[in-house]
């Protein structure tokens, strides 16, 4: 394993991390072509997990976060960049949905049951 | 924290853990209004996956050519980290002229910045990181020009080092625009 994921930078390193991403960069671009409108939830979910890989690759043979001899000081200013980053993302997402479902006018409520129950055709009715 | 260019690569690091805040801010207000299309084109209609994927790719080598101008110059191997440094830039270059063009285009068909909120955010999410390309390419310029007068002394090698950590990161950047803009958005 010390020889694939070297102490020190090294081409080889570079060139693994390059293959990685160029393979899930790929990988989820064919998903999404091949799959569109197929399952689309399943898509959405293979796509994020495909780039949250790609994040963790470059993050290790890009930018050698975790690899830092000493105090892991970059790790930890991004792990608390993240957690920010989640409170912003998920919380806006949170309110905004909530917001937009209590402020629905009689039309858009009409909208909202045709598709909620699936009378359009969609894939959520019981 | 051994010196003082440990330091600066930390408190550069620390930027780019702000820069990074701010584009989960244009991140969820792009997720927020990614439905608003005012009876205007929504993502499907403006979205090519083929030439996003060619930007992506760009992208993504001009990260390992930046990587290895980096490593070159740690064993201070001057015209390695010149040639390498020339490449990113064209690369960087190709892939701001190709999203220039598609902003350009957008816009001459009436799908642009003020038509509609998911158009707004649209154009400053993709705009803003473009912006953070341009001016890294400024930079890369200037550290090109450096390196080719004074050759490899320690203040351009630190600083080729950070430029390759803010290039990196913008593709990292850019891994989340094409996924989540792009990629969901042509579902």
């Amino acid at each position: 394993m010390s020889r694939i994921i070297p102490d020190h930078p090294s081409v080889q390193s570079y060139l693994i991390g390059f293959g990685l991403s160029l393979v899930t960069t790929l990988g989820a671009y064919l998903v999404t072509v091949n799959n569109a409108r197929i399952d689309n939830n399943a898509v959405i979910a293979a796509i994020l997990m495909l780039a949250v890989t790609q994040l963790f690759v470059q993050l290790y043979f890009f930018l050698h976060i975790g690899a830092e001899k000493g105090p892991r000081w970059k790790l930890g200013f991004l792990g608390f960049a993240l957690v920010v980053v989640a409170i912003l993302v998920v919380g806006s997402l949170w309110i905004m949905d909530n917001l937009n479902y209590h402020m629905m006018t009689p039309q858009d409520r009409d909208t909202y049951i045709i598709i909620d129950e699936g009378f359009d055709g969609s894939s959520h009715g019981h | 924290m051994d010196t003082a260019a440990d330091k600066t690569r930390l408190g550069f690091w620390i930027y780019l853990m702000t820069d990074c805040v701010l584009f989960a801010t244009l991140f969820a207000t792009f997720a927020v209004l990614r439905g608003n299309v005012h009876d205007g084109p929504d993502a499907k209609e403006i979205i090519s996956l083929p030439y996003i994927l060619v930007e992506t790719v760009i992208l993504l080598v001009s990260s390992l050519t930046a990587g290895l101008a980096v490593l070159a110059a740690k064993v201070a191997d001057r015209q390695t980290v010149l040639f390498w440094l020339g490449i990113t830039g064209i690369l960087g270059l190709a892939f701001l002229g190709l999203e220039i063009a598609e902003f350009r285009q957008l816009a001459a068909e009436g799908a642009n910045w003020q038509r509609s909120a998911f158009l707004s955010s649209y154009f400053t999410l993709v705009g803003t990181h473009g912006l953070h390309i341009a001016v890294g390419l400024v930079w890369l310029a200037s550290l090109l020009a450096a390196l080719w007068r004074k050759g490899l002394n320690h203040a351009n090698t630190n600083k080729l080092m950070l430029f390759g950590v803010f290039w990196h990161f913008l593709d990292l950047v850019w891994i989340f625009i094409f996924s989540v803009v792009y990629l969901v958005g042509a579902l």
